[in-house]
């Protein structure tokens, strides 16, 4: 916990009308800044050899270090100082050549050594920014004001023995990057957007899983109302908020709860509050006068650390392209704003869609992708990483499209065939007679033979041009839906001599 | 003269020359921890870990193979992690802990091939300049006041090895300087004490008092002993961020060479009004002695002397309060019987678990720690540390050792100060400073009061120049010809 310099630094200007809270007395605006807690990607812990695996038997992975045993010492993780920079890099954020580890003392259970190890007044990585892109198309700029490494604590176990608790010490000095924001955001729509695109950062950066089932990445809220342009209210700290949704619902809770304590001619409390997902609201936890008073002191275990600035370049030349970077990219591509931020949300999908459009229509390629491809996981509740059917396969079906050697129709058959049976698609058109029949002897065969059988139909289109649609309905039925439709239009026209606008 | 008053260069030499093995010595010298019983200087005593080792070594000895310390017994503070071996660090609340691992100190010494006899008593959480604060009592000094059965402290907190190694009861011990528990017992009981730069030996595995202070280092009856012991103590280690990849030189053979044209500093500020004046005489005839063997002697200035103790005195417990918080009853060592929540467990556990002096120190840590007194106390503290630590570097542009007296005083009686916290504090006061600044600091024994009773001098040196150290600490240690031995009284009937 980190406190925040309630200075709004971003998005500034005159607050929205629609992100306003209506009240009975006026409107309101919501001010949310957020610390996120996010587990260090990394084999070891910060300090310790031991293994960060999730889903070991309790203590199973605790070193004597993590264990706090008498005259044991920590060493930093050189693993984790580079995930914290490479995470700084990816948030544009001013890299810290000098910072220094603190201890914040407290006793807790899960706590062996009676103090976290942290990052208080030097963190390692300084101010930078985010940028989210909501629903309506706009781009809102949601300043951070520092990223900082830290241990994380184990877990106390209340539940195994009705008058014990038990502790497990596996998490017991994971390292955990806290990234704290300024407070920029005014809606829950924007806290949300933020998490996730925070989460989209980190994944494509490989520093953080963003499992939030799994608890890599946890969310302490900030919120505080005001009116619209005054000061700043006094906040609320809802701690532990472990989804999106979660978060949109606890800004909407507390702002909410804020505003009519206000109007009811209350006052707010600074406190820490937290949120009960069952029951959708915030609720007390502790008073700001009940707050911890942590003791912070460099620890004298630990050197300061430094960076070398030639490192912190090699690190930034190995970067990969960040989400706005390939937004930006898959927009000049020919994309629709919605459709690439779609798309670039989560690295898995992007990297598909890139294999998926590559050498096709960037637009035809995100239309298939959004259309066939992610309707299809819905439908069967799978995500990206468990698509049953290579990027190279849509790939292929999409060149086919194209090349006119297969209809939108048969298209689409083809992906059912492959997403069930498997196998290549080139192979499955030639095998099964799925090819496109362009040929124009085949197409004027089958067009005679409707025109001998429906003598009628030809007196009666003379009159009506708009029975063509008909004509090539026919058309198509006779040659297993697999003629050209464009070719066949072509070919009745000239046969029945209608007129081009028909 | 019996093998347990060999030193160790004479013990070595003679396992060499095979003229004695490791067991005899061992023997010898267990015998006589058993004899001296007594002293409590021992809290643990391992004879059956000593004759195995001492086994292994003749064995190695008689194939020509072994390490600078082959078969030579010594004994190891409490405070160094032993596997295996209880480890209590002098309190209470670690109970009967036997740590699964070996201190970084400890296995340099073993894989160099010496022997350990046991464990040595100590202040508690090594806080305390008398021993007296020891969960497992007091530790005597083998010295008595002429005409008194007084007992007297061996000084603290590592007042166990000082007593074991005046005594004859090792060869040589281990001990750990935090703001001078090293040289302070030491000079009390006639013995040599080097406390190594900051950084020199690995803190890890031993129970942390004041990281930033705390220092491992030998307790011996020569300076020869010292630099041999020191070599093997010595070494990087990955595991201890603050240990420093510094070349470990042949200290032995850094003794020869003498002390012609070395610049010794006589720092001003240490003559303390109402020291005793056979401190302030035999402070005046180590310089005499230096000078006589061609050291120049130049007066100089250490002008933040004053703040010293009180800088330390907010330092060192700042540190041990976090670093003892580890001990609350929930993994290892005491746990309170009755407590009916986490908090009621924590407090009753570490009230039964921790004396007097050490909850006093944890009380001033977290004062100074605290919420609007961390800028008052601790931030200032850090300031002075840095001009106290200025000072000695200003002071090395004009000199290259510095003389000293070790103590204020030599030993006092059992409960003396027990009462008067500031009065034992100032114990400390020619010491701490030096472990502020993280330099090398020696203390050798340099006479006796009229009382009969050992006093030592203190020589302080630049940074991982502990070869200096040394070598003027040798020529002290010569002029002094101190061969001054305790009278054994306390042999059991």
């Amino acid at each position: 916990m980190t406190s925040i310099d309630h200075a709004p630094s971003g998005s500034g200007g005159s607050p929205e009308k629609t992100k306003l809270v209506k009240g009975q007395t006026g409107e309101w605006e919501i001010v949310i800044g957020m610390e996120v807690h996010a587990q260090v990607l990394s084999k070891s812990k910060l300090f310790s050899g031991a293994s960060t695996e999730f889903g070991a038997e309790p203590n199973a992975q605790v070193s004597f270090v993590d264990a706090g045993m008498p005259g044991m010492l920590p060493v930093i993780n050189a693993k984790c100082v580079e995930q914290a920079v490479r995470t700084g890099l990816g948030l544009k954020a001013k890299i810290n050549l000098s910072s220094i580890f603190d201890r914040k003392n407290y006793f807790y259970p899960d706590l062996p050594q009676g103090y976290q190890i942290s990052q208080y007044k030097n963190p390692i990585v300084g101010e930078g920014e985010v940028f989210i892109d909501l629903k309506d198309g706009s781009t809102v700029r949601v300043g951070i004001e520092r990223l900082h490494l830290e241990q994380d604590a184990g877990k106390s176990l209340h539940d195994q023995h009705p008058d014990s608790s038990y502790v497990d010490l596996n998490r017991s000095g994971i390292a955990l990057m806290e990234i704290v924001t300024k407070p920029d955001m005014r809606c829950s729509e924007e806290a949300a957007a933020f998490l996730k695109k925070l989460r989209a950062i980190v994944r494509y950066l490989g520093t953080c899983d963003g499992n939030m089932d799994e608890g890599s990445m946890r969310a302490d809220v900030n919120v505080s109302v005001r009116r619209p342009g005054g000061p700043l209210g006094t906040r609320c700290e809802i701690k532990n908020v472990n989804s999106m949704r979660f978060v949109a619902q606890a800004v909407e809770y507390e702002a909410r709860r804020q505003v009519e304590i206000i109007e009811g001619g209350g006052s707010i409390k600074q406190e820490t509050r937290l949120f009960d997902s069952r029951l959708n609201q915030t609720r007390s936890m502790r008073s700001k006068e009940e707050a911890h008073d942590y003791r912070y002191f460099p620890d004298p275990d630990l050197l300061p650390l430094e960076l070398d600035q030639a490192w912190v370049r090699e690190i930034e030349k190995s970067l990969p392209e960040l989400p706005d970077a390939k937004r930006a990219r898959f927009i000049v591509a020919g994309l629709s704003p919605y459709d690439a931020s779609v798309l670039v949300a989560e690295r898995e999908l992007a990297d598909y869609y890139e294999e998926l459009a590559k050498g096709v229509d960037a637009k035809a390629a995100a239309n298939w992708l959004n259309n066939e491809i992610l309707g299809r996981l819905n439908r069967d509740s799978l995500s990206i990483t468990d698509v049953p059917v290579s990027a190279a396969a849509n790939n292929a079906i999409i060149g086919m499209i194209m090349a006119g050697t297969i209809s939108g129709k048969i298209a689409k058959d083809l992906l059912d065939i492959v997403w069930t049976e498997g196998g290549d698609p080139r192979a499955i058109v030639e095998s099964r007679g799925l090819r496109q029949v362009t040929d124009t002897g085949a197409i004027d065969a089958a067009i005679e033979a409707v025109i001998a059988g429906n003598p009628d139909k030809v007196e009666e289109i003379k009159a009506k041009p708009k029975l063509a649609a008909w004509f090539v309905g026919q058309v198509m039925k006779q040659t297993g839906g697999k003629a050209n439709p464009a070719a066949v239009n072509a070919a009745l026209k000239k046969r029945l001599n209608l007129p081009e606008q028909g | 003269m019996s093998a347990a008053a060999f030193t160790l260069a004479e013990a070595r030499d003679a396992l060499k020359a095979r003229k004695i093995s490791s067991r005899e010595l061992t023997e010898a010298l267990v015998k006589a921890v058993e004899q001296a019983r007594p002293l409590n200087a021992y809290v643990t005593e391992t004879p059956e870990k000593a004759f195995e080792m001492a086994a292994a070594s003749d064995a190695r000895l008689a194939k020509g193979e072994g390490g600078a310390l082959e078969g030579l017994p010594l004994a190891i503070k409490d405070l160094f992690c032993t596997k295996g071996v209880r480890t209590t660090a002098g309190s209470k609340i670690l109970g009967n802990f036997v740590p699964p691992y070996e201190s970084t100190v400890t296995q340099n010494l073993w894989n160099a091939g010496a022997v350990m006899l046991g464990k040595t008593n100590m202040d508690e959480f090594a806080m305390g300049s008398s021993n007296e604060t020891s969960a497992h009592g007091p530790a005597f000094n083998p010295w008595r006041a002429r005409n008194s059965n007084a007992n007297l402290v061996p000084g603290g907190s590592s007042g166990g090895s000082a007593a074991a190694v005046a005594a004859d009861l090792c060869l040589a011990a281990t001990g750990t300087d935090t703001g001078g528990s090293i040289r302070q017992p030491a000079a009390v009981t006639g013995i040599v004490g080097l406390k190594p730069t900051y950084g020199r030996c690995s803190r890890w595995g031993i129970v942390a008092f004041a990281s930033s202070l705390d220092q491992a280092g030998p307790m011996t009856k020569t300076v020869r002993d010292a630099a041999i012991m020191l070599k093997s103590m010595a070494s990087v280690d990955t595991k201890d961020s603050t240990s420093m990849d510094v070349p470990v030189p042949d200290y032995e053979k850094l003794l020869e060479g003498g002390i012609k044209g070395l610049r010794v500093g006589i720092p001003k500020e240490y003559r303390m009004d109402g020291a005793p004046p056979e401190i302030a005489a035999l402070w005046d005839k180590g310089a005499e002695w230096l000078k006589a063997q061609g050291a120049e002697i130049v007066e100089v200035s250490l002008p933040h002397t004053k703040y010293a103790l009180p800088t330390y005195y907010i330092v060192a417990p700042a540190e041990a309060s976090s670093n003892l918080a580890r001990y609350d009853g929930v993994r290892y060592g005491h746990r309170a019987k009755g407590a009916h929540d986490i908090t009621e467990l924590y407090e009753k556990s570490r009230a039964e678990g921790f004396g007097a002096e050490v909850q006093r120190r944890i009380l001033i840590g977290t004062y100074v720690l605290s919420a609007g007194y961390y800028d008052a106390y601790y931030a200032r503290a850090q300031k002075l540390r840095t001009l106290i630590a200025r000072d000695f570097t200003e002071a090395y542009g004009k000199c290259d050792v510095l003389l000293t007296p070790a103590t204020p005083g030599p030993a006092f009686a059992v409960g003396d100060k027990s009462d008067d916290p500031v009065a034992m504090y100032l114990n400390d006061v020619f010491t701490v400073t030096v472990n502020l600044a993280g330099l090398p600091g020696i203390a050798v024994p340099a006479g006796l009061t009229a009382n009969g009773l050992p006093l030592g001098l203190q020589l302080i040196g630049k940074a991982f120049d502990e070869a200096t150290v040394l070598r003027a600490g040798l020529a002290i240690e010569e002029a002094a010809a101190f061969r001054h031995k305790p009278a054994n009284w306390w042999r059991a009937a």
